[in-house]
């Protein structure tokens, strides 16, 4: 949907909407006519509408709306009294106005039907009391004569009319008139041939290479347009061409309109397209037609000329077809006008929808239990359909709450618009990925930290112009925000081409204040990545947008309570890039359900890359730097019963125990589990503001037999197990 | 025994007619009684099985399924700095709605046996003593007289807070995590006499 139809869809909801307000308004207004409130709501109503409507173009609506808001507005001001007779014609002119945007939503500025038009002017002179007449209603287009046809149909119904108009050029190209016309007799038969030489110029003038021939041709065939226009075409380059239906065949054009069906119902078949599928017109026909329309648009520079008009100029089509095609094209528009209504639902009752679908999710798995328990193989497949289709339930569910990115990125036009002016910078802001969908719920909590980053890209990253034109950069600095989807999580980054960060100040920062150790070797990620530590800020003075030192750690907070992930990466000089990585929901996933000292947890599947058997004999294991060697790639790993203090059940670990590679970003870990259970339908359940510091659990979940079961936080995990192991390393080089 | 608790309440309300009550819960933990206000209660039920969660404090016992919804369950006893509950027959959970920042949150608390509902005429209510008890004096909401005994009435709003609820927990899996690079030095000694 590109951004007109979507801002259109919003308008006619927001017109509904408006209307029925104002309905209302009237209504309550009969009951009690001195309420200010209501006039106040319908006047707010008409002038609403009126002001949009205007956005958009739709003049009738606005000449209308005008004359009732001005009434409106005198009895606002109680200047005139507010009566039975006065609300039931506001009501009619209600009703008007709804059928005037209705109008204008077929087309912009289509000519007003005069019925339309008649309830109109008689609305004002009711409105207004004075005759219609002196109305001010703007008409836009009442030209609404039809072009006619300047050429019958000669001959006897069920003929073809062929004009040949062979250019001068056509024999100095080659072209014999004559074999086209013995080649046609083959096509059928030839009733009539008329022979013109309408521009032959007297004796001493005429070229006697030129061809000065027309051929006006009364043909009988049962074949179609395109077919006898293929007689043609090789003259197509040196002859003007027409081909008349036949009566017969008119009608036959008209019953095949009606009769077809479009399939994808929310496609608007062009005027063109659905002449040449009806076999009206030929592809070469409607080609030069839509030249022609772009050469005159071209040449007059107004609005171009209508293509049924040019068809029916050209004699290309007949005009019963066009002015068939045209309703047909109408009242497709028209139903997609209908279709495309949204339904505004509150997003409270499709969360509801969507816990009872999770709750449906989890009796599923509870029914599987039972029937793997008892061993029922004939419910068994009725249970595997009716899981399919809890899935697909689940899925749609979920869709219903997704949204485009977009929306929240475009409201950062104005900040950096605002703040740019502020900081006398020039920066523009470079949106891409809009159309990434995710949850709603997630879209409204990353506003906040989204803001922060934008900001800080601003006053931090993009330098004062001069500072760039020195630096040899543009000076219009650039904010790139930017979005897609990357293995169930949604990734966005926020670029810009600013100055960059410079790992070592942060470093002396962090070590000053303590965050890190002198002796610890860190990575440049690492380094940067110190920035969401709480008051941490390399910006020497601290400006009112940012540069306290609070605010990168609430960012990566909040960003971590969505159960994502945010990181960072600069270049000096070059600019900063931050990553935000989400996860599409916050409702159901996809989980992989492992045991671990009899207790059980769910790993997003989506982080799971392969599940290995932890076999010393088959992989290098290093018990005490916790690393394996998966087929040559070194691979840190947790023992997740060990991560968990479970120290209450220390076995001898003589079974044998899985390893879970799970990967975040470039980042992988292994897991060692003792037990895998598979695939799980998982419907995440909030632990609460109790649990809110918990590392290692980012939620639960309710099996089937009732228990709750922890979902893991593989993201803390990896961050752990690459943090102990990176102890390690450090104290084995020592 | 919810019906034994209404009886209980019924012949109370006869000996002390034309006073103003306030209705407790009384429950046992330990050995010892304990009342709480009953509008704070929401509920009383069986326990069923209760997931741990693993790097809390001792006196979070785990997480409950509460038709649909996780609720986590305290356990009372080891709150008040006492021993872990044992889980017998007995043993309820009592579900308390606390208020965090404006909303309700169900939280459980784990007792070792539910008693009764007493009514206890305001008179008789009386602010807690600054010693003589080896609880926190923040948790005592009050005294109830009923005949010749003491209940302590508990601010279970104040025992079930929420914000030091996690707080502590912070401390905890901060411990935990103290406990796990004291692992890993063990491991750098180990390291360095290999070495040598």
């Amino acid at each position: 949907m590109s951004e007109f139809d979507a801002a259109l869809a919003i308008f006619t909801q927001e017109t509904e909407e408006l209307l029925a307000q104002m309905e209302y308004g009237l209504l309550s207004l009969e009951d009690n006519p001195e309420d200010m409130e209501s006039i106040n709501t319908v006047f707010r109503a008409m002038h609403t509408i009126k002001g949009t409507s205007g956005l958009f173009g739709f003049d009738h609506v606005v000449a209308f709306t005008h004359e009732a808001e001005t009434v409106l507005d005198t009895v606002r001001k109680g200047e005139r009294p507010i009566d039975e007779t006065l609300i039931s014609i506001l009501l009619n002119c209600k009703d008007h106005t709804a059928n005037l945007i209705q109008h204008s939503l077929l087309g912009e500025n289509e000519p007003l039907p005069e019925t339309l038009k008649a309830v109109g002017t008689d609305l004002i002179a009711q409105l207004t009391g004075i005759p219609a007449s002196s109305a001010t209603i703007a008409t836009v287009n009442t030209s609404t004569d039809q072009v006619t046809l300047t050429s019958c149909n000669q001959g006897s119904d069920d003929n073809w009319l062929i004009l040949l108009k062979f250019r001068k050029n056509a024999l100095r190209n080659g072209i014999d008139p004559l074999s086209f016309i013995s080649y046609l007799k083959n096509k059928g038969d030839i009733v009539e041939i008329q022979t013109l030489a309408p521009e032959l110029p007297s004796g001493h003038l005429m070229d006697p290479e030129a061809c000065y021939l027309h051929f006006n041709i009364i043909f009988h065939s049962d074949l179609d347009k395109q077919a006898i226009a293929d007689v043609f075409e090789f003259a197509d380059d040196d002859c003007d061409i027409r081909i008349i239906a036949p009566h017969s065949k008119v009608e036959h054009y008209l019953s095949l309109l009606q009769e077809q069906t479009n399939d994808d119902e929310t496609h608007i078949e062009k005027l063109g397209e659905m002449l040449i599928n009806i076999g009206a017109l030929t592809q070469n026909e409607v080609i030069s037609a839509l030249q022609q329309q772009n050469n005159h648009a071209n040449q007059t520079n107004a609005m171009p000329k209508p293509l049924g008009e040019i068809l029916i100029e050209q004699q290309f089509a007949e005009q019963p077809v066009i002015i068939q095609a045209l309703k047909k094209q109408q009242s497709a528009r028209e139903r997609n006008i209908a279709e495309a209504n949204y339904i505004r639902v509150d997003s409270a009752k499709l969360g509801h929808i969507i816990n009872l679908v999770g709750e449906l999710v989890i009796s599923g798995a509870a029914m599987r239990l039972l029937v793997d328990r008892y061993g029922l193989n004939d419910v068994e497949e009725v249970a595997v359909g009716m899981n399919d289709l809890v899935s697909d339930i689940r899925d749609t569910a979920l869709k219903l709450r997704m949204v485009a990115i977009g929306e929240t990125f475009s409201r950062f036009r104005r900040t950096v618009r605002d703040v740019s002016g502020e900081l006398n910078k020039q920066i523009e802001l470079v949106i891409s990925g809009g159309e990434t969908e995710l949850d709603k719920t997630v879209v409204e909590k990353i506003n906040d930290p989204l803001t922060h980053l934008i900001r800080n890209a601003l006053d931090h990253g993009i330098e004062r112009p001069e500072q760039r034109l020195a630096l040899g950069k543009p000076a219009q600095g650039t904010v790139h925000l930017n979005a897609y989807h990357d293995s169930g999580h949604i990734v966005i980054q926020i670029a810009d081409d600013g100055a960059g960060l410079n790992a070592d100040k942060i470093l002396a920062k962090a070590l000053a204040n303590g965050f890190v150790t002198a002796d610890q070797q860190l990575t440049r990620q690492e380094i940067f990545n110190l920035i969401f530590e709480a008051g941490l800020s390399t910006k020497e003075q601290a400006s009112n947008l940012s540069g306290r030192g609070v605010g990168m750690d609430v960012v990566r907070r909040n960003i971590e309570i969505l159960r994502g992930s945010v990181s960072l990466d600069s270049i000096e000089g070059r600019g900063t890039t931050v990553t935000i990585q989400l996860p599409l929901t916050l409702a159901i996933i996809d989980g992989f359900m492992v045991e671990t000292e009899n207790e059980r947890y769910i790993i997003p599947l989506s982080m799971i890359e392969e599940c290995v058997e932890m076999n010393p004999a088959e992989w290098e294991i290093d018990n005490i730097q916790h690393y394996i060697s998966l087929r040559g790639e070194v691979l840190p790993y947790l023992r997740l019963g060990d991560y968990f203090n479970n120290r209450s059940r220390h076995t001898g670990r003589d079974q044998r125990e899985s390893l879970v590679v799970v990967r975040f970003g470039q980042a992988k870990v292994g897991l060692v589990v003792d037990q895998l259970h598979g695939e799980h339908q998982t419907v995440i359940k909030p632990l609460g503001k109790v649990f809110e510091q918990l590392q290692g659990i980012s939620g639960a979940t309710v099996l089937g037999n009732g228990d709750v079961a922890l979902i893991l936080d593989v993201q803390a995990l990896i961050q752990h197990a690459i943090k102990k192991r990176g102890a390690h390393v450090h104290a084995t080089t020592h | 025994m919810i019906n034994l608790a209404i009886e209980g309440k019924h012949s109370n309300t006869a000996q002390v007619a034309g006073d103003q009550f306030q209705q407790y819960l009384t429950f046992l933990v330990g050995k010892d009684n304990f009342g709480i206000n009953i509008l704070d209660v929401k509920e009383i039920i069986e326990i069923n099985n209760i997931t741990r969660i693993p790097k809390t404090p001792d006196y979070i016992r785990g997480v409950i399924n509460l038709r649909g919804n996780v609720v986590p369950v305290i356990d009372l006893s080891a709150r008040l700095d006492r021993q872990r509950s044992e889980i017998t027959k007995l043993s309820c959970i009592v579900l308390v709605e606390v208020d965090v920042h404006g909303e309700g949150q169900v939280i459980g608390a784990l007792v070792d046996q539910v008693n009764e509902i007493l009514d206890i005429a305001e008179a008789n209510i009386q602010p807690a003593p600054d010693f003589g008890t080896d609880m926190r004096t923040d948790f005592i909401q009050a005294m109830g007289r009923v005949d010749d005994n003491f209940i302590i009435l508990l601010a279970i709003n104040r025992i079930l807070s929420i914000d030091e609820l996690s707080q502590l927990q912070r401390v905890a899996t901060n411990q935990a995590n103290l406990a796990l690079s004291d692992d890993t030095s063990n491991f750098k000694k180990l390291d360095n006499s290999d070495e040598h």
